[in-house]
C-alpha cells in the first residue's frame, strides 16, 4: 500500500517536472516537442514516503534570545554579574567573549506549559500554550557568529553566497503542487529593517532559476501589477502570452538557453497568478475570529498576522514552500524592550497560524519551523547605555534553540540540554544540517541523496554534514 | 551529538593558529602569500596555434587556456547581435535601426571598431558606467534609516561620476578625488564634489540614536567600501575581531579607520551654470540688510548666544547631569540639515569650534540655528531682544536672496579626534589609541608622506598596489562577460573565488596601470577582443563541460540591468528622453508605493519630459526604491554592492505585461510603427518588420514574421467582439489607420516588449 503510494507520488513529481512554475515546462516541451529541459534528476523522488508536503518556515532572523524565551538557566539568575567562569572560556578563541561581559540573568518567568511541562518565558504566552504539538531544540549549533553567513547558512545550508535555499530544495526535489502561484514563496515583516543578507536567502543558487523563492512586497498590494492594463481583456492577454510563449520557445529551440525557459514559466505562471492571487489576497472569506485570531484587528499583530495568513492560504493552494522572514531580534541593547516588541508582533499570529492549520487538519502534513540563524550569549554586552534594564547580549553560535511542529514531528518533546550558564549544548546538540536533513527527511527526501551536480561536482543542501534528528520524529 | 560541536572547536583552534602567524612573516614569504597580496606580474602573451582567431593580447590567454582543456572559442557573433551587444555594453541603450544598417553595411574591416569609438564618444557612455559605479558607492537620494529624509542635492556626486567617466578621468585621479579630493591643493569645487562618494553613508535621525554611534557607523561604512571597491578585502570583519581567513588584524582596521576618522561631513556652496551672479550681485545689498537688522543689539544677542553654546558644550561633556540641555545637544546632532541633505553632525561641530574659527557661513548657519531652537537658554532675554521677530525677518532676507546651489561634500575636522581601537568593535569602548595606516600584507605606507587621507588615496593607486588595478579590472570584465575572473568580485581574499585566468587579469591589470589607468582604453581592448565578439550561443558540450562559462569558449546571454530594462523600453518606443544630467526625477510610480513610502504628497509624479528620464535619474529612496527597479534587481542601497543579481521571476513578467509605464511604451511603440497603408497585408508585414528591429535589432525569420502576422488576425478578433476596449488599448488616434486595428496592433507591439530577447543582451 505504501509503496504504492510513494511510486504514485514518484510518478506525479516526474509529471509536475521539478519546477517550482508547476506544468508550464510540460507546456513547453510538447510545444517544442522535445525532452523536457528542466529534467532535474534521473532520480526516483520523493526518496520514501513523506509525512510532510510541504514548509512553512517563521525565519526570525537577527538571533532570537534563547535565553529569555526557551532556555531557563536558574545558576545564571543566582550568578548574574559575575565573571563567565574560567572553565568555561579555557581555550576559547571566540570574538564573542567580551573582556569584562559579567553573565545576565533574565528577567522573564518560565513556566512549564502542557503535559509535557515544556518550559516557555512569558514573552511568549500564546506559543507557550501549544507546547505538547511542538518539539523544542534546546540545544542548537551553528558555524558562525555573523548574521550573513548564519542567515545563509541557516537558510542554504552553506556560509557563502550561491547556494539554493532550502525552499529551492525542496522544490527542485518534490515539484510545485501549484499551477497558479510559485512554488517558494516568500514574505516579510520587521519592527526595523534590520540585516537581512536580502534575495540571496531565497535564491535558487545553481539550480535553475525557477526554483527562485518569489518575494511577495511587504507592505501595500503583496503583488503589483496584477491587473491587465485598462482595456485588456483575458482573452486579449492570452492572445498575446500565446503568442509570446511560441516566439521565445523558437529562440529556446535555437539557443537552448535554460533561462528561456524559466522566462516561459514565469510568463505562465504570471498568468495564472493573475486569476488566482486577487482570490488569495482577498480574506473577505475568512470568518471575523479567524482574523481576530491572527490578530489582524490589532496593530501590532496586524502585519505578521496577514502574513501568516497568507501563508495558510498559499499552502491550502499548493504552495510547497513559505518562508516568512521577520527581524530583528538582534538585541544587543535593551534586550528586554525589544524582545516585547518583536515577541508582541508575532507570538499571537504565529500561535493562530499553528493552531489553524491543527484545526483544519493541515498540520498532519505541514511542517512549520521558528527559528534564527543563532542566539545569545549568557553574558551582557558591554556597551553606553548597558545600566541595568537597557542590557543586551551578543550573537552566540554555540547554543540556541528552535521549534519544530507538524508533518513528521513529535511534538510536546524537549530535544538537547545545554550546560549551566546556557552556553554549550551539552546532551543532543543539533547542528543546523541536522534540522535540514530532518525537513528533508519529513518531506520525504535523503538529504544526501538529494543532490546537484554543479561545476563537477554533486552538492546538497546538507554540504558534507547533516544527521536526521531521529527522536524528533512520530 | 557532540560531533558536530568537536568540528567547531577543532575549527576555531585552526583559524585562531593561522591568525596568530606574524604577518610580516608573510610579507617576507611571497611564494607563501595568497595569490592577490602578490605583486601583479607582467605576463608575456602566451604562443598559441590557430593564432588567426587572436585578435587582441587578451586573445592568446583566452585560446591557451580553452586549448589546454580541448576547447575552441565559439563563431563570431551575427553583425546584429554583436552590435546590440556592445551598445547596450557601453551605452546601456539599443542601437537603432539606423546605426544597425550603417554597421551592416560598412564594407571596411574596421566597420566594429567604428562602432566601438563611437560608443566609448557618446555622452551616453558616462550614464552607462556611472549606474555601475553608483553600485559599489551604495547611492541614494535620501538619509536611511527609520526618518530617511530626503538629500535633494545627491544628485550632484553622480553628475561628477557621469562627467568623470565621459572624460576618461584615470582610475588614479578618479579614485584620489572621491576619497580626497577636497585635500588636494587648491581643490576645485569639483574635486570638493567628487568627494561626495564618501557621502553615501546613511544618516540616522531617529530620536534617541547616538549621534557619536552613528557617525562611528559611517566611518566603518567608508572603510567597508573601500575595503570592498579598492582592495577586494571584506576588511569589516576586522572592525570586531582580527579577521578569520585574511590577515588583517583588528589593529590594522582601525588604523585603517583613523585614516577617515578624521574627516567630517559638510555642505558647501557648489553653484551651478548661472547661479552665481545673480547670487554675487544680490549679496552686498543682503549683507547690508542683515547687519543693520542686528546692529543695534548685536552684542547682547552674541552674549546669549555664546552662553546658549557654553550650555550645550557642558552638556556634551557631561552627560546625564541635565536632561533637557542633553536632549538639545542630542536633537542639534539630530535634525541640523535634515531634508536638504547635509552632514547631521555639522551643527555640533560649529558649536564646538571657537567663534573666531568659524567662517562667515558657518557663523551665519549657527546664528540661524540658535533663533529657531535657542530661546530655552532665557526664554525672558530672548523676547527682550526680539530674536523671534528678527528670525522672521532674516527668513524674509533669505527668501529674496538669489539661490546657489549645495553638495555634499567631506573635509578634515577642526577637531582633535584621535582613533582607539574599538575592544570588541564597540565604539565606546577604547582600548589602545592608533595611527593610520595601511595592512602589513600590502606594500608599505610611504614614508615622509602625511599620513592622511590624500595620502592613502594615492597609496591605493600606486603601481606597486597589488590590488586596486586587479579588482577594477576584473569588475570590468565582469560587467562585460557576466562574471569576473573572480566571481566573488568583492572578496580577493582567501574565501573568494580563486581567478579563472590569472595570467590574463595581471597582464590586463599591468596594462591597465601602464596605460594611465585609461578604463575607456582597456574596455576597448576587452570589447574589440575576439572573445567578446564571440556568440553566447551554448553548444551542448558546454552544457556539461563548463555551464558556467568560466573558460570563456562563448559569449554570455545577460538579463539587461534593472535600468536598461527601462531605458530600452524608453527608447525602442521613442520616448527616451536623452537630456544627459540634473536632479532626480520621479517618474509615476504605483499609488499603493507611494502611500506606503512617502504619504499622500511626497512623490508627485514629473510631468512632460521627466517622465522619460533614463533610469539613472529615478529618484531612489532608500527605504522606498522604486518597485520596477526592484522586480529587475536593483541593489540594496544599504551597502556596496559590486555584484548584483539577475533573476527571472513571474513578478517581472506582470511588471512587463501590467505595468503602465510598459503599457504606454507599447502604445507609442505601436503609434509610430503604425505606417500608411498598414491596413493592407504589405503594410502590417513592413510594421512587423519594423518593429521586430526596432526591439531586437534584426529581421524576424519567417516563422516569427508568421506568428506574429497570426497574432495581430487573432487580436484583432477579440478587440472585433469588444470594440469599447480598443479606446483603452490605443488612446491615441492615428491617421488613417482604423481604431480596432490600432488596439491590435498595441497587442503585438506589448508581444515585441515582452520577448526573452528584447530584455537580453545576447
Amino acid at each position: 500500500m505504501n509503496a504504492d503510494l510513494l511510486t504514485r507520488l514518484q510518478r506525479r513529481r516526474r509529471f509536475l517536472g521539478g519546477c517550482t512554475y508547476g506544468i508550464g515546462a510540460i507546456a513547453l516541451a510538447n510545444l517544442i516537442n522535445t525532452d523536457t529541459p528542466v529534467k532535474a534528476s534521473e532520480q526516483q523522488l520523493p526518496h520514501h514516503l513523506p509525512r510532510a508536503r510541504r514548509v512553512i518556515f517563521l525565519n526570525m532572523s537577527g538571533g532570537p534570545s534563547q535565553l529569555d524565551l526557551f532556555d531557563p538557566k536558574p545558576q545564571l539568575q543566582k550568578w548574574h554579574g559575575r565573571r563567565v567562569p574560567d572553565s568555561f572560556l579555557e581555550g576559547l578563541a571566540d570574538p564573542v567573549i567580551k573582556g569584562g561581559a559579567t553573565l545576565m540573568a533574565t528577567p522573564r518567568q518560565f513556566t512549564r506549559h502542557g503535559k509535557s511541562g515544556m518550559e516557555f518565558s512569558d514573552r511568549l504566552p500564546h506559543l507557550s500554550r501549544l507546547a505538547d504539538d511542538v518539539c523544542m531544540f534546546r540545544a542548537m549549533v551553528t558555524d558562525t557568529a555573523n548574521h550573513h553567513p548564519g542567515q545563509l547558512l541557516l537558510n542554504c545550508g552553506s556560509p557563502m553566497f550561491g547556494h539554493p535555499s532550502m525552499g529551492s530544495w525542496v522544490n527542485y526535489g518534490l515539484g510545485s503542487e501549484s499551477q497558479n502561484m510559485p512554488g517558494f514563496v516568500v514574505l516579510m515583516s520587521y519592527s526595523k529593517p534590520a540585516s537581512l543578507v536580502g534575495p540571496s536567502l531565497w535564491s535558487n543558487g545553481f539550480l535553475p532559476s525557477s526554483y527562485r523563492g518569489v518575494a511577495f512586497r511587504s507592505q501595500g498590494d503583496p503583488i503589483l501589477h496584477l491587473t491587465n492594463p485598462q482595456g485588456v481583456t483575458s482573452r486579449f492577454q492570452r492572445a498575446k502570452l500565446d503568442t509570446l510563449r511560441r516566439l521565445n520557445a523558437l529562440k529556446f529551440e535555437e539557443t537552448r538557453d535554460r533561462e528561456i525557459t524559466a522566462r516561459i514559466d514565469a510568463y505562465e505562471l504570471a498568468y495564472r497568478m493573475q486569476a488566482e492571487a486577487p482570490e488569495l489576497l482577498d480574506f473577505s472569506d475568512e470568518s471575523a475570529s479567524t482574523l481576530q485570531s491572527y490578530g489582524l484587528h490589532q496593530e501590532a499583530t496586524r502585519w505578521y498576522g496577514t502574513n501568516c495568513l497568507l501563508a495558510r492560504r498559499m499552502i491550502e493552494r499548493g504552495v510547497r514552500f513559505v518562508e516568512l522572514f521577520h527581524s530583528d531580534w538582534d538585541h544587543h541593547l535593551e534586550l528586554d524592550k525589544l524582545l516585547k516588541v518583536e515577541c508582541a508582533m508575532t507570538d499571537q499570529p504565529a500561535a493562530a497560524l499553528l493552531t489553524d492549520l491543527k484545526q483544519r487538519g493541515l498540520l498532519d502534513d505541514t511542517l512549520v519551523i521558528w527559528g534564527g540563524e543563532f542566539g545569545r550569549t549568557p553574558m551582557n554586552e558591554v556597551r553606553r547605555g548597558n545600566s541595568p534594564g537597557h542590557q543586551g547580549r551578543d550573537h552566540h553560535p554555540y547554543s540556541f534553540a528552535l521549534l519544530m511542529a507538524g508533518g513528521g514531528i513529535r511534538g510536546g518533546q524537549v530535544i538537547g540540554q545545554t550546560d549551566e550558564l546556557g552556553y554549550h549544548g551539552v546532551e543532543e546538540q543539533t547542528h543546523v544540517h541536522d534540522i535540514q536533513a530532518t525537513i528533508l527527511h519529513c518531506l520525504g527526501l535523503d538529504h544526501t541523496r538529494l543532490t546537484y551536480r554543479h561545476q563537477g561536482r554533486d552538492f546538497r543542501l546538507t554540504d558534507v554534514g547533516g544527521t536526521v534528528v531521529r527522536k524528533a520524529l512520530a | 551529538m557532540r560531533r558536530m560541536a568537536g568540528h567547531d572547536w577543532f575549527w576555531c583552534f585552526f583559524v585562531g593558529g593561522l591568525l596568530v602567524v606574524p604577518t610580516s612573516t608573510l610579507a617576507d614569504a611571497p611564494d607563501r602569500l595568497h595569490w592577490s597580496f602578490r605583486a601583479v606580474s607582467r605576463p608575456a602573451l602566451p604562443r598559441v596555434r590557430q593564432g588567426t582567431w587572436v585578435r587582441e593580447p587578451i586573445d592568446s590567454f583566452v585560446l591557451q587556456r580553452l586549448q589546454r582543456e580541448g576547447l575552441r572559442p565559439s563563431p563570431m557573433a551575427l553583425r546584429e547581435t554583436l552590435i546590440r551587444r556592445v551598445t547596450l555594453d557601453l551605452t546601456g541603450l539599443p542601437p537603432s535601426i539606423q546605426e544597425v544598417t550603417a554597421f551592416l553595411q560598412n564594407p571596411r574591416p574596421t566597420a566594429y571598431e567604428e562602432v566601438v569609438d563611437r560608443l566609448l564618444a557618446s555622452p551616453h557612455y558616462g550614464e552607462r558606467w556611472a549606474r555601475s559605479w553608483l553600485d559599489v558607492a551604495h547611492y541614494a537620494d535620501s538619509d536611511g534609516y527609520l526618518t530617511d529624509q530626503l538629500r535633494p542635492v545627491a544628485w550632484r556626486f553622480r553628475q561628477w561620476v557621469v562627467d568623470a567617466l565621459n572624460r576618461d578621468m584615470g582610475f588614479d585621479q578618479f579614485t584620489i578625488e572621491q576619497l580626497a579630493g577636497d585635500l588636494l591643493p587648491d581643490a576645485t569645487t569639483d574635486q570638493q564634489i567628487a568627494t561626495g562618494f564618501l557621502r553615501q553613508t546613511l544618516s540616522n535621525r531617529e530620536g534617541g540614536a547616538d549621534v557619536e554611534e552613528f557617525r562611528v557607523n559611517q566611518v566603518k561604512d567608508r572603510i567597508s567600501t573601500l575595503g570592498t571597491v579598492w582592495l577586494g578585502l571584506t576588511v569589516a570583519c576586522g572592525e570586531c575581531h582580527d579577521h578569520k581567513y585574511d590577515p588583517i588584524s583588528q589593529r590594522e582596521f582601525f588604523e585603517l579607520y583613523a585614516f577617515f576618522n578624521t574627516a567630517s561631513e559638510v555642505n558647501i556652496d557648489a553653484p551651478l551654470v548661472g547661479e552665481l551672479e545673480p547670487f554675487l550681485a544680490a549679496r552686498p545689498g543682503y549683507d547690508r540688510r542683515r547687519r543693520a537688522l542686528l546692529a543695534p543689539q548685536r552684542e547682547a544677542i552674541t552674549t546669549l548666544q555664546r552662553r546658549w553654546e557654553q550650555r550645550l558644550l557642558e552638556a556634551d561633556a557631561n552627560p546625564g547631569q541635565n536632561y533637557q540641555w542633553d536632549r538639545r545637544w542630542e536633537i542639534l546632532g539630530l535634525i541640523w540639515g535634515g531634508g536638504l541633505g547635509e552632514g547631521q553632525l555639522e551643527g555640533q561641530e560649529i558649536v564646538k569650534l571657537a567663534p573666531e574659527l568659524r567662517t562667515p557661513t558657518q557663523r551665519a548657519r549657527i546664528f540661524e540655528y540658535f533663533l529657531q531652537y535657542g530661546a530655552a537658554i532665557d526664554p525672558a532675554r530672548f523676547g527682550q531682544l526680539g530674536l523671534s521677530g528678527i528670525k522672521t525677518a532674516i527668513d524674509a532676507l533669505n527668501a529674496q536672496l538669489p539661490r546657489v546651489s549645495r553638495a555634499a561634500v567631506m573635509c578634515e575636522t577642526p577637531h582633535d579626534r584621535p582613533t582607539f581601537i574599538q575592544q570588541g568593535g564597540l565604539y565606546n569602548d577604547p582600548g589602545e589609541r592608533v595611527e593610520p595606516n595601511t595592512p602589513r600584507v600590502l606594500p608599505a605606507f610611504p614614508l615622509n608622506t602625511p599620513r592622511n587621507r590624500l595620502s592613502l588615496a594615492r597609496w591605493l593607486v600606486t603601481r606597486e598596489n597589488p590590488l586596486t588595478a586587479r579588482v577594477t579590472i576584473n569588475r570590468l570584465w565582469q560587467e562585460l562577460f557576466g562574471r569576473g575572473f573572480v566571481l566573488t568580485s568583492g572578496d580577493f581574499g582567501s574565501r573568494g573565488t580563486p581567478p579563472s585566468h590569472p595570467r590574463l587579469l595581471d597582464w590586463l591589470a599591468s596594462e591597465f596601470v601602464d596605460r594611465e589607468w585609461s578604463v575607456k582604453r582597456v574596455q576597448r581592448q576587452m570589447v574589440c577582443a575576439a572573445v567578446y565578439r564571440q556568440s553566447s550561443r551554448e553548444p551542448d558540450k558546454l552544457q556539461t563541460r563548463d555551464p558556467d562559462n568560466v573558460l570563456l569558449a562563448r559569449q554570455a546571454s545577460l538579463r539587461l540591468s534593472a535600468e536598461a530594462v527601462r531605458d530600452c523600453t524608453l527608447a525602442v518606443s521613442g520616448l527616451l528622453v536623452r537630456r544627459i544630467g540634473g536632479p532626480s526625477v520621479r517618474p509615476p510610480q504605483s499609488a499603493a508605493v507611494v502611500m506606503g513610502g512617502f504619504g499622500k504628497s511626497g512623490w508627485l509624479p514629473a510631468e512632460g519630459e521627466d517622465r522619460y528620464r533614463r533610469a539613472l535619474y529615478t529618484f531612489i529612496k532608500r527605504s522606498t526604491p522604486f518597485p520596477e527597479l526592484v522586480t529587475f534587481d536593483a541593489p540594496n542601497t544599504r551597502e556596496s554592492c559590486t555584484r548584483r543579481e539577475r533573476s527571472n521571476t513571474p513578478l517581472q513578467a506582470l511588471t512587463l505585461l501590467n505595468a503602465p509605464f510598459f503599457q504606454e511604451a507599447s502604445q507609442q511603440l505601436a503609434r509610430h510603427t503604425l505606417l500608411p497603408g498598414f491596413s493592407d497585408a504589405g503594410g502590417l508585414v513592413q510594421s512587423i518588420d519594423d518593429g521586430f528591429r526596432i526591439c531586437t535589432g534584426r529581421f524576424p525569420n519567417s516563422r516569427e514574421r508568421q506568428l506574429l502576422i497570426d497574432c495581430y488576425h487573432r487580436l484583432r478578433e477579440v478587440v472585433r467582439h469588444a470594440p469599447q476596449t480598443a479606446q483603452q488599448v490605443m488612446p491615441w488616434p492615428v491617421p488613417n489607420v482604423d481604431r480596432l486595428d490600432a488596439a491590435a496592433w498595441v497587442g503585438v507591439c506589448s508581444v515585441m516588449l515582452n520577448l526573452h530577447e528584447f530584455i537580453t543582451r545576447n
